[in-house]
């Protein structure tokens, strides 16, 4: 398991995993993942399916406990074992946001109060500020006409871009995002990438699973190749997915 | 004691028949009684239970000697007696049967063959200060349903402020004089004496507040078999022979000598018409009022024990989705133990089980009872749902930062209670009908009140389709609105 450092950037890293593992009963999920994302990079995971991509995000969104390694995200450190009580996790959610494959709204709120919930009762915001933060949200990401609509009644753009609000309302330094492109159609597949450019260049670190080499290629500053728990490419986006494109991408995407 | 369990045993009581006819080619003489009722008026044989005996089981015999037939017993629920003469059930109801107005308008009625005399009982301590109804102002007073003495009761509210209670059987008003529940007790000469000897720990006033008989009542079309027993307890009572029976059951005194002797005196065409009954318009009069009352406390009972059964089903069914391994064991215990058993039997043991131990009011045990029975079901169905809200939304809510707490209240509750809804005016609905089977603890609401109004009426028509409109006016509107709010959380 050789350290892949890689440390263009100057500023402190939004994340640092060191050599994790993850192990399920007698079955070891991921050997050894080591994974910088800087503040202001976004970073593609990608693999085939039961690579443990998704393994790496759920991990360091503390859903799920891992056997060894260390994980850094800012001043926040997770350690290996049991998952610590909610009560202890409260700095590592601030600074961690996840948007789901499948969105997860809540069924029973409005767009607005989904994005809503977290800032005015994880973070003691007032509903004031909770409103304005929500409406500039989903303003910049085009969704506040749906403001007051249910999930059910959104369109699957709609409904991720306003997951994607939820996310950041408690102004995250790292966005997790699991498949963001698996039920986009190639228009909207462009408006993601460049709403993804734009919360980078506010400073954040992103991190994307996915197994779309397109949308990688055109969003994603840097990629990691996860195979069988252990990453086995890495490099710039460009060079790397154009190399494989030509050679066996077929192996990476399938 | 357990009357109400009785009567779902009685069902098939009801269908095997005590006296068989030993293959005899003579027609049986059918005839109904309640059992449960007891000795002196028909008991089930403590030598062979498959039999019964009593005085009025010997009357019985005497009516199908003369008839040349022989006597077949039918069990049936003791209010139920003269409905099922009715429904030709058998020919003959007869089973410490008051005579009252409204059986002469429907029924073709013996002669009263027992003179009985309503007596009230109190505590040795209040011999003195209670000695009629009037000295009970503010008191409670017990009797059975649907009996002339519950309208001597009723009559006595108005009249003196007192406070009928309610009771299914004639052992529990004596019972619970003793410990204190009730301040008195009116029931007729018989049934005092008996509760005497088997509870004691009470006083009889000797002086009677009223009198009353007691009859056989057959079906109105039956008038020949009518005057045919009439004839023979007629002929009984002048050889001697009913007196025998009465005296061998220790229910003859001279009153009853005396009785006797002016029954055979008047004129053999008198069948001793008790004054006239009242007109259906009248006991509609009567009984609305009552009726509306009564619909008030199955409301107001329903609505608490829901309240009680919904806060305790959510404790209960959190308990068990996130308390530990420990809690969770006694928790699905509970639930099970409700579920299990029969709330009659649970509103038994809460009310009279319990009594040396907590002495709840009827009301409060009502609320109590059915609140935690319903609880446990109620429990099952938040359970239920809780645990049909995806995991996703729950990691997602803790990826906000949103604690354990604020995700059940935030996220996880406000769902499973639109997938609660449903089954939870399913069960309110239920629980509103079962409101009824509170009546066994002594509490009057909407059901008790319309067999005590049939009774008095001699009829369920008018009674039964009130009651029904009553249930239906309270649920239909419930269910209404729970199909409303239904159809608003799914459109948005």
């Amino acid at each position: 398991m050789e350290a892949h450092v890689n440390t263009p950037h100057a500023i402190a890293p939004a994340l640092r995993v060191r050599a994790l593992q993850v192990t399920r009963g007698a079955h070891t999920v991921l050997h050894g993942v080591n994974l910088d994302i800087s503040a202001g990079e976004v970073c593609a995971v990608m693999g085939v399916s039961g690579a443990g991509k998704t393994t790496v995000l759920r991990v360091v969104a503390a859903l799920q406990p891992f056997t060894a390694g260390t994980i850094t995200i800012g001043d926040v450190a997770l350690t290996p074992g049991a998952l610590p009580p909610e009560s202890r996790l409260r700095a590592l959610r601030q600074r961690v946001g996840v948007v789901f494959q499948s969105h997860a709204l809540f069924e029973h709120l409005t767009a607005l109060d989904n994005v809503m919930l977290a800032p005015i009762h994880a973070h003691g915001q007032s509903r004031a500020e909770a409103t304005e933060t929500a409406t500039r949200l989903l303003d910049s990401l085009g969704v506040l006409p749906r403001a007051h609509a249910y999930p059910r009644q959104l369109s699957g753009g709609e409904a991720q871009r306003v997951a994607i609000a939820r996310a950041l309302a408690p102004n995250p330094q790292l966005l997790l995002m699991d498949e963001p492109t698996s039920a986009l159609d190639p228009a909207r597949r462009a408006a993601l990438g460049e709403s993804i450019r734009t919360l980078a260049s506010q400073g954040r670190g992103v991190c994307i699973v996915t197994h779309d080499a397109d949308f990688a290629r055109s969003v994603a500053d840097r990629v990691v190749v996860l195979s069988q728990g252990t990453i086995v490419q890495e490099g710039n986006a460009r060079e790397l997915l154009t190399a494989t494109d030509t050679g066996g991408g077929e192996s990476i995407t399938a | 004691m357990f009357r109400r369990l009785f009567r779902f045993l009685g069902v098939a009581t009801l269908l095997s028949t005590v006296w068989s006819c030993t293959g005899s080619p003579r027609t049986p003489l059918r005839w109904g009684g309640d059992a449960e009722g007891g000795a002196p008026f028909v008991e089930a044989d403590p030598t062979n239970p498959s039999r019964v005996r009593g005085f009025d089981v010997e009357i019985a015999a005497m009516m199908a000697r003369d008839l040349g037939r022989t006597p077949q017993f039918v069990q049936v629920a003791w209010a139920s007696i003269a409905q099922s003469v009715e429904r030709g059930d058998f020919a003959i109801g007869m089973s410490g049967l008051e005579d009252r107005p409204a059986l002469h308008e429907r029924f073709a009625v013996s002669l009263p063959y027992y003179e009985f005399r309503e007596v009230l009982a109190v505590r040795a301590a209040d011999t003195a200060r209670f000695r009629s109804l009037g000295d009970l102002g503010g008191r409670r007073v017990a009797t059975l349903g649907a009996t002339m003495a519950w309208d001597m009761l009723l009559q006595a509210q108005q009249t003196h402020g007192l406070v009928p209670v309610s009771y299914d059987d004639d052992v529990h008003p004596y019972s619970d004089l003793v410990n204190g529940r009730v301040d008195a007790v009116l029931l007729d000469h018989v049934l005092a004496e008996r509760s005497l000897k088997r509870v004691g720990g009470f006083v009889v006033q000797p002086t009677a507040l009223a009198t009353g008989h007691y009859v056989a009542v057959l079906a109105a079309r039956d008038t020949a078999l009518r005057d045919s027993i009439n004839a023979t307890l007629r002929a009984r009572m002048r050889d001697g022979s009913l007196e025998r029976v009465f005296r061998s059951w220790n229910v003859w005194d001279t009153a009853q000598a005396r009785y006797q002797q002016q029954l055979l005196a008047s004129a053999p065409a008198r069948t001793a018409a008790p004054p006239r009954a009242a007109t259906t318009r009248q006991s509609l009069a009567t009984y609305l009022p009552a009726l509306l009352r009564a619909a008030l406390i199955t409301l107001a009972l329903s609505l608490l024990a829901m309240a009680l059964a919904v806060a305790l089903g959510i404790g209960l069914a959190s308990g068990r989705v996130y308390g530990p391994r420990a809690l969770r064991v006694v928790l699905t215990a509970y639930v099970e133990l409700i579920r299990g058993t029969p709330v009659l039997l649970q509103l038994f043991v809460l009310y009279y089980g319990l009594a040396d131990v907590v002495r709840l009011p009827a009301f409060a045990a009502a609320v109590l009872g059915l609140g935690l029975n319903y609880a446990a079901y109620e429990s099952e169905i938040y359970r239920a749902a809780l645990e049909a809200i995806p995991a996703l939304q729950l990691e997602a809510a803790r990826t906000l930062g949103l604690s354990e707490w604020q995700i059940l209240r935030f996220v996880r509750g406000p769902q499973a209670l639109r997938l609660a809804l449903a089954p939870m005016t399913n069960d309110f609905v239920a629980l509103l009908k079962d409101s009824s089977l509170v009546s066994v603890i002594t509490v009057v609401e909407l059901t008790k009140q319309t067999a005590i109004y049939a009774t008095n009426a001699g009829s369920w028509a008018v009674p039964g389709t009130l009651c029904a409109l009553v249930y239906l006016a309270m649920s239909l509107p419930l269910a209404r609105m729970a199909r409303h709010l239904e159809q608003r959380w799914k459109h948005t």
